[in-house]
């Protein structure tokens, strides 16, 4: 453990720790905008820098390991001008449409800007123009948002190990875009959505629904495969307005395209939602009770056993199945049926 | 009659930029005209191509050496070679007016040569001649009489300062490279040469890319690496190209590759050629390059040479850092730290340009004051104009004012004024430079080369800039000195790394200095240097104008209007300050104010 002093507290932490680690714990509130506990520090946004008794000038908590006996002080005038100014300067690139933005309420420039009372920036100049490439069918993007956090290229790169998107430019051009300045083309999970601190990146299916006011928040497990990631999903009467995750779930947070993106079905009106049968041969499917169900396909399958042998019969389980179930199913095959014709969609 | 006839003709990139291989072609051409080839006049008569020997201004540079006596001739072209031939090779007599007068020679004898002083006398693509004068033996020493500890001690004895802009001592870096425990470290040359007019690094590798080989090679035995890199950029192909060549007569000779010198220290050495952005001279934006990422730095600690390429420990040095090695081995740290101020040992490679009458390369011992340097070295103001300021530093140095013209040129003496050594580039600014405009021009680079990662460099920059065109351009508010104070001041402290800490440097070093100025341009609109061409007004003095009409014709918008032989006007409505007119009239009757 190293033993180190916050604004005059003495706090431990275990070796490799940050001085942004070691602050929460005390639960001193540092500013962030580049950080997330999940990914690799960056060090970018400059809020979270510290004085450290030793070193000639702040330096950067989130990326500053830990040392024995080192003093560490969060906040000082000097400091609160830096931070100040810094959000100044991203203010001063930004477009001050809070009002109509779609990531009002759930935005951390919003906050700092609220945080430190800047109801403008002293800096006019320049702000970015970036043409708008947007045909993809779920992530929204507004250049003119983006404050370089990173976030969204290292969650990118690290959690979901695609690189979809990069750096283009230097200075003050610079700008996060897919290769050659095209229109993105991944495997759209959303992550970066996830990550964005900013109404940079959004959902397209968010728009038309309320931001925050009116919503409705339900915890739920995902239904799509056996990891069984939790969301919250976001409702709007009997609409779902989006899907979130929670950070501190067991899928910290992290969700895939179906999860995030593939609510549409909740309230389609072609989901089933009651078993259909077949009663006469040519004739339409209809709905038909789960005893009713049950029962019809425990004698199908108990018949052509007995007419053609254990082996005639096959099964084949739904990746949405959780292992549990997963054992059931092979069991009812192996033991029940007495076949090995059993088998998993993830495994072809 | 025997007599030995060295030619040598200046190939560095400003002599084969002002003909120095015609030159050297015509040599070749009129010898074997006139047969001097020939055992009755010449014995034997090498042509040379040498690097780069600091006077760039006089290029071509040639030396003509016979038996022990040399003489140098400035500014030849191939037209003139027939006669050097003839009068001087053949018939003995040098042509007086065309060698080098006192000033090149004062020009020389202020300098301590450490690093250039075999520059211009050895070829480059020729590993004997390094070895002829000794090149390679502090490499043998070291490896074969000297421990890893022993060599990092002798490098901190001689208080070896990094080169390349911080001044860490080098020693000192080595020693932290090597406490770590690794299975791999690296060495890194960093020849990413980006300031603007700054060429000593491409002089040094141009003129004796052997001595950095070697350098390398002591100080991958010192700290353990077995490979290395010279990560050098691409607008460099000379460079590139020596490079080659003596890496590969290295490998040859036995002193890289397995086993150096008959000792069981193995390294290899790679280039690696840099796209060309400034901020993959910061060294932690140079490793990610090296890695295959987008040039940005990352946050330190940890430092590299804890933490650095592929995660293993690192030791990056600066081309004359490293080519300052082999002399401290051969002639020991107790020479090195005889030469130089207090805290700052040994000697500076210094590119010295502006407005000056000796511009080029040059290399003086630490702590030589700037006075020295600008009036006998440089030898003055180009026309006997007023002595302003003095740039240091690249382009994220300081100006240094007049009251400072005493000042030694060392690290510490530098940072004192606010300025700093950085790579060793000194523009000289005389009256005639506006200094707000002068900011703005180090900050329209530095603004362009921001990686922009961070947020006080990628918009801070920008936002200074910005304010900045506004005060040249007439739009100045009072409150901008404060607001450009105070955002220079955050710029600095808050910036990731070196490019963005340093990149205020030339406003803060401006206001401090030459405030009035700023305030000339806000208060007054006016700029007292007479540059910012939207604060002038151009009129014709009626006294002087003799109607030739040369200003009439040379103005592009017709804002002139006046019969022949008339006094002309101008029209200030239509002015666009362009200045052509001003440059048009020989009678001096064209004012700007």
């Amino acid at each position: 453990m190293i033993s180190l002093t916050i604004d005059n507290q003495p706090v431990e932490v275990e070796a490799g720790a940050t001085v942004l680690e070691a602050a929460r714990k005390l639960r001193i509130d540092i500013p962030t905008l580049c950080h997330d506990s999940r990914l690799k520090p960056h060090g970018a946004c400059r809020l979270c820098i510290v004085e450290i008794a030793g070193m000639p000038k702040p330096v950067t908590s989130c990326t500053t390991p830990a040392t024995e006996k080192m003093v560490v002080t969060t906040q000082s005038a000097h400091l609160n001008r830096l931070r100040k100014t810094t959000v100044e300067l991203l203010l001063s690139d930004h477009p001050n449409d809070c009002m109509i933005c779609i990531g009002s309420g759930d935005c951390k420039l919003q906050e700092l800007a609220y945080r430190f009372n800047l109801r403008g920036s002293r800096f006019r100049g320049k702000m970015r123009a970036h043409d708008r490439i947007d045909e993809n069918p779920f992530v929204q993007r507004d250049q003119n948002k983006c404050v370089l956090c990173g976030l969204c290229v290292r969650v990118c790169e690290e959690i979901q190990g695609v690189g979809a998107i990069g750096y283009a430019n230097r200075g003050f051009e610079s700008k996060i875009t897919p290769p050659f300045e095209k229109e993105l083309s991944c495997e759209f999970c959303g992550q970066c959505i996830a990550v964005c601190p900013t109404g940079a990146l959004s959902g397209k299916l968010w728009v038309g629904y309320p931001r925050q006011q009116g919503l409705e928040k339900t915890e739920t497990t995902c239904s799509y495969c056996g990891c069984g990631c939790n969301l919250t999903l976001h409702t709007y009467g009997k609409s779902i307005a989006k899907v979130t995750s929670r950070q501190d779930n067991h899928n910290r947070g992290w969700l895939c395209v179906k999860g995030r993106f593939g609510y549409e079905f909740v309230t389609s009106n072609e989901r089933l939602t009651t078993p259909l049968i077949r009663r006469q041969k040519g004739g339409s499917l209809e709905p038909a009770s789960w005893e009713e169900a049950l029962d019809l396909v425990a004698s199908r399958l108990l018949d052509i056993k007995s007419k053609h042998g254990p082996d005639a019969v096959g099964g084949l389980a739904s990746a949405r199945c959780t292992n549990e179930e997963g054992y059931l199913f092979q069991k009812m095959f192996r033991a029940g049926i007495g076949t090995n014709n059993v088998d998993h969609c993830a495994r072809y | 009659m025997s007599r030995k006839i060295t030619v040598n003709v200046c190939m560095g990139t400003g002599g084969i930029a002002a003909g120095g291989s015609t030159v050297m072609e015509a040599f070749r051409q009129e010898f074997a005209e006139v047969g001097v080839d020939n055992a009755r006049v010449v014995e034997k008569c090498r042509l040379h191509k040498v690097g780069c020997r600091g006077f760039c201004a006089r290029d071509v540079l040639v030396d003509i050496a016979i038996d022990d006596q040399s003489w140098t001739y400035q500014y030849v072209d191939e037209k003139m070679v027939k006669r050097l031939v003839a009068e001087h090779i053949l018939d003995n007599k040098p042509v007086e007016q065309w060698l080098v007068g006192d000033d090149y020679h004062t020009f020389h004898d202020n300098q301590e040569k450490i690093i250039l002083g075999v520059l211009g006398h050895i070829d480059p693509e020729s590993i004997d001649e390094y070895i002829g004068i000794g090149g390679y033996k502090a490499a043998e020493k070291v490896l074969a009489t000297m421990t890893p500890q022993d060599t990092i001690e002798e490098i901190k004895r001689s208080g070896l300062r990094g080169r390349g802009g911080a001044g860490f001592p080098t020693g000192l870096k080595w020693s932290f490279c090597a406490a770590n425990q690794a299975d791999r470290r690296y060495i890194i040359c960093n020849a990413d040469e980006g300031d603007p007019g700054a060429f000593m690094d491409r002089s040094v590798i141009e003129g004796n890319p052997h001595a950095v080989i070697e350098g390398m090679i002591i100080g991958a035995y010192a700290i353990g690496a077995d490979t290395g890199y010279i990560y050098i950029r691409a607008e460099y192909p000379l460079a590139v190209q020596r490079l080659k060549i003596a890496l590969a007569a290295a490998k040859e000779r036995g002193f890289l590759g397995k086993g150096i010198c008959g000792s069981s220290f193995d390294l290899d050495l790679k280039i690696k050629l840099g796209a060309g952005a400034f901020v993959c001279g910061e060294e932690t934006a140079l490793i990610a390059s090296i890695e295959g990422e987008r040039g940005m730095p990352r946050a330190k600690p940890p430092f590299p040479a804890n933490k650095g390429l592929w995660g293993k420990p690192t030791i990056i040095n600066n081309v004359e850092t490293l080519a300052n090695i082999p002399p401290i081995i051969n002639r020991g740290a107790e020479w090195f730290t005889s030469i130089g101020s207090e805290k700052s040992k040994g000697t500076k490679v210094i590119a010295l340009t502006g407005k000056i009458r000796n511009t080029g390369l040059i290399e003086i011992p630490m702590g030589m004051p700037l006075k020295k340097i600008i009036y006998d070295i440089g030898g003055g103001i180009e026309g006997d104009r007023l002595f302003k300021a003095v740039q240091t530093g690249g382009p994220s140095g300081g100006c240094i004012p007049q009251q400072h013209i005493d000042l030694p040129v060392d690290y510490e003496g530098l940072k004192s004024v606010g300025s700093m050594m950085g790579s060793g580039g000194m523009v000289v600014l005389d009256e005639t430079d506006c200094m707000v405009n002068i900011a703005k021009f180090f900050l329209t680079f530095t603004q362009e080369e921001s990686c922009g990662k961070c947020v006080p460099c990628r918009i801070g920059t920008k936002r200074l800039l910005e304010i900045l065109t506004r005060i040249t351009e007439g739009e100045g508010k009072p409150s901008d000195l404060d607001l450009l104070q105070e955002l220079a001041e955050d710029v600095r402290d808050a910036s990731l790394c070196g490019l963005g800490m340093s990149a205020p440097n030339p406003v803060l070093s401006t206001l401090k200095y030459f405030r009035h100025e700023y305030e000339a341009h806000i208060f007054q609109k006016k700029c007292p240097a007479k540059v910012c061409s939207k604060l002038l007004t151009f009129y014709i003095r009626p006294d002087h104008c003799v109607g030739c009409g040369a200003c009439k014709k040379a103005c592009a918008v017709k804002a002139i209007s006046g019969e022949l032989k008339q006094v002309h006007q101008v029209d200030q409505a239509l002015c666009i300050k362009c200045g052509s007119c001003f440059d048009a009239c020989k009678f001096n009757a064209v004012i700007k104010e």
